[in-house]
């Protein structure tokens, strides 16, 4: 084999240009490191600019009785106390920092009367507590790390796609990655590396995240000898478009509800009542998303197949203020105008809680000199994540994680990168080339998205699961004989056909931690096991590789430190 | 179900063709659902940008019977069915492969824009009206169809002297930031060719975030910079001072 590949040298490589990892190359960049930071997509398009309802940070400018105190134990409680209480700590002291932060980087909020930063109601938050900018939260935050980072000069190398992590004895040495456009090879040597790829939703066939999500940083973590944690906890958005068939899984803010929007289902009831009667539509995530399942499960579903949320009751003009982009999104794709009727809304797959294992200071990963940060760590979130903490989690742990990864690489003693790991990683992105049948990687993903939709989804037994693991062997056979047409120039069919590996072995590690865990915990719903279980609750799933197969172990979870018992003992 | 054909370039940087395929439409089908079903039934290497498919990450853009657009945004059903649908690349930037084109130049050109600085010793207290004004500009979501659109760019090329609306508009939403320290008045006139543009609003005909770029963004820039250099008597000012 002709290995053919050019080679790029930094202190630290950031791989993923989301929140997360804009965030930890401008705190890494501060230390002086150099950074080069990688991405799938073009800068400024990954998945934090489909953000909409805001950024939880205890900072009480309309609540004034707001403190992080409270926000840990909101935080802890919508995990279901499955959460690291040192990240719910941390998040919840250090957010409000992170967001004047942001503003002092030129980000615009929207504005309370006195000129502080307006914040708005959510799911789970006992006071009113997300920073935001209408309903385009997460533009403004990527844009504003973004052109940060253009000012502070760090060098992003964009729609390039890293496949595997090059290690040495154990520790992070670089990675091997694909430029998309022109399917050449690049080599990254770095003392250390953060993880900030985000989620796994592409997994699944109704889902509001775009072809990125396909978990290949935890992917390739796992492969390089990290610990996946929490796997089975995949939350499902209570509210995604559901018809037209085209825009299924498009998200719709929890921003409707924050703003007084209204649940009900065909019969007009208003169903909140019944399945959480103290906070109605602004319950937690995954009561929400199981409450309209339940309904439309029962025959009291809409015409397509959902619940209507309603937000025509508040004045026109204040919904096409605090809601544009919801307003725009249903007038042009679903012919519904929002200030005048209800919308058609469904569960959809939206956020991994779990994810790579980290340490709560440092972000490290179980592998020297590997970090993870955002959607792509565990730990923060517990079972359930609170609408608007992933944002705020970006900044927190993208900042911890590209200070650590920083200070590691400082005290880093050389590596070298053996040429067998790059030839290996070269053979296997090359395969698909090699494969002539008439099998499509298309073909593949379909049907593993409608495996993990119908078998792994909101509700799950026993015997679904088991098949599910049956149906993922078959697939693994058909993805590996998946063959490509054209040339490596430009070919989704091809990247397609190396994103499926790294779903398979996110969807596998869902698989086998849900059906280890024998009870129903935040977004994790067992029919066969439906109540909170004492043992359960003090112990995490860990997922990790041993002589090629997938292992489970589990983990007992860590104890709160007195003072902290006492907060959440409080109401 | 009702069928639709679309007809796609195909090809590089070297050389191309459109090719027709023919595609099932469903009710509220977007052009970028049919480019995905061609990708998964008809020609799995068609090469596409695509993100969101929710018009908020300015990924997919491309020209849609000759006209910009975002493919996730431009519904089926508005279209011609009786004829072929084009689908073609932009045409102000270098072509990659198919509907990929080369956007590269905007990043560099973004790099000359010197980002917000707030003034020392600031209070970051603002009003709502004063953000109401910035984030029109803020809501960007640079997907670049009023670069393409843009004669000065689209047919005449002139991308060493011209920035283009995206960039006038980034820099309105930072010279209008209350709290903002810079004067980026000689980079608009010397670096980045305010001057060239000609306000045919063409630009804002084509954003999908309906900024109002020539009127709320480019001739407030234009009136900065005449302020700053072309006023009487500032010049007369200048004279006598000597500089």
């Amino acid at each position: 084999m002709t290995t053919n590949y050019e080679t790029r040298e930094h202190d630290v490589l950031i791989i993923g240009a989301g929140g997360a990892g804009l965030r930890a190359s401008l705190e890494a960049l501060t230390q002086g490191a150099s950074v080069g930071v990688v991405c799938k997509s073009l800068l400024g398009k990954a998945h934090t600019v489909m953000a909409e309802g805001g950024i939880a940070a205890a900072m009480a400018n309309v609540d004034a009785a707001d403190n992080w105190k409270t926000h840990f134990r909101d935080t802890m409680r919508g995990g279901k106390f499955l959460n690291n209480w040192r990240m719910a700590q941390l998040h919840a002291q250090e957010s409000p920092d992170r967001v004047r932060e942001l503003e002092q980087w030129g980000a615009l909020f929207d504005r309370t009367e006195n000129g502080d930063i307006l914040q708005r109601a959510f799911g789970g938050h006992t006071f009113k507590r997300l920073c935001h900018v209408g309903d385009r939260t997460g533009l403004e935050m990527i844009r504003t790390l973004q052109d940060r980072g253009v000012q502070q000069g760090i060098d992003v190398y964009m729609e390039c796609t890293v496949t595997r992590l090059l290690t040495d004895n154990g520790r992070v040495a670089g990675a091997f990655a694909y430029w998309r456009e022109t399917g050449r090879l690049i080599v990254f040597k770095a003392k250390s590396i953060v993880i900030a790829t985000g989620g796994i939703g592409k997994a699944w066939r109704i889902t509001s995240n775009s072809w990125e999500y396909t978990g290949d940083g935890m992917a390739i973590a796992y492969e390089a000898g990290a610990e996946l944690m929490d796997m089975e906890f995949v939350q499902f958005h209570p509210t995604g478009m559901v018809w037209p068939p085209g825009v299924q899984g498009i998200l719709v803010t929890e921003a409707v509800r924050g703003e007084g929007g209204i649940l009900r289902n065909k019969a007009g009831e208003r169903f909140m009542e019944k399945y959480d009667p103290k906070r109605m539509e602004l319950s937690t995530r995954d009561v929400v998303a199981r409450s309209i399942y339940t309904e439309v499960k029962e025959g009291r579903g809409t015409e397509h197949g959902g619940a209507y949320l309603d937000i025509s009751h508040k004045p026109a003009e204040y919904v096409k203020k605090k809601l544009p982009s919801m307003y725009h999104q249903f007038k042009e794709l679903a012919d519904v105008d929002i200030t005048k009727g209800p919308m058609e809304v469904g569960p959809t797959c939206h956020y991994m809680m779990g994810g790579i294992r980290v340490d709560a200071e440092t972000a490290q990963s179980t592998v020297p000199g590997l970090f993870a940060a955002g959607e792509a760590a565990a730990g923060l979130h517990g079972s359930n994540r609170l609408g608007g903490n992933s944002l705020s989690d970006l900044l927190v742990f993208g900042r911890r994680a590209g200070l650590s990864a920083a200070e590691y690489a400082k005290r880093a003693s050389p590596t070298s990168i053996d040429s067998v790991q790059i030839e290996q990683a070269e053979k296997e992105l090359l395969a698909p080339f090699s494969n002539t049948g008439p099998e499509s990687p298309y073909a593949v993903h379909r049907d593993l998205q409608e495996v993990m939709q119908n078998l792994v989804g909101i509700y799950r037994t026993k015997e679904d699961l088991q098949r599910a693991l049956v149906e993922l062997e078959k697939l693994k056979v058909r993805a590996a004989k998946a063959g490509v047409e054209g040339s490596r120039l430009f070919n989704p069919g091809w990247h397609l056909s190396c994103d499926l590996k790294a779903m398979f072995i996110v969807s596998e590690a869902v698989t086998h931690s849900a059906l280890a865990r024998t009870e129903s915990r935040g977004a994790h719903s067992r029919i066969d096991y439906p109540n909170l279980d004492s043992v359960w609750e003090k112990k995490h799933n860990i997922i990790f590789g041993e002589s090629g197969a997938m292992k489970r172990r589990e983990l007992p979870v860590e104890e709160l430190p007195e003072e902290l018992k006492q907060i959440l003992a409080q109401d | 179900m009702a069928e639709a054909t679309l007809r796609v370039f195909r090809g590089d940087s070297n050389d191309g063709k459109t090719i027709d395929y023919r595609v099932p439409v469903a009710p509220g089908m977007v052009v970028l659902d049919a480019l995905h079903y061609i990708q998964g039934y008809l020609a799995p290497d068609l090469a596409v940008r695509w993100n969101c498919k929710a018009g908020k990450c300015g990924s997919c853009s491309a020209e849609v019977n000759g006209r910009p657009r975002l493919t996730c945004k431009t519904r089926m059903d508005e279209l011609p069915q009786d004829q072929p649908i084009t689908v073609l690349p932009m045409k102000s930037f270098p072509r990659i492969k198919d509907l990929v084109t080369d956007v590269s130049w905007n990043y560099r050109v973004n790099r000359k824009i010197p980002a917000f600085a707030p003034r020392p010793g600031v209070e970051w207290k603002i009003s709502q009206l004063d953000v109401d004004r910035v984030q029109e500009f803020r809501k960007c979501i640079e997907c670049f169809l009023c670069q393409d659109v843009c004669h000065v760019l689209r047919e005449h090329d002139k991308k060493e002297q011209f920035a283009g609306p995206r960039f006038f508009v980034r820099i309105a939403g930072l010279e209008m930031h209350p709290l903002d320290a810079h004067n980026r008045a000689g980079l608009l006139k010397d670096q980045l060719g305010l001057g060239l543009c000609n306000i045919t609003k063409c630009c804002t005909e084509v954003c999908p975030e309906e900024i109002r770029i020539t009127d709320n963004a480019i001739i407030p820039l234009k009136e900065r910079v005449v302020d700053e250099f072309y006023d009487p008597l500032t010049m007369l000012f200048r004279k006598v001072r000597g500089r």
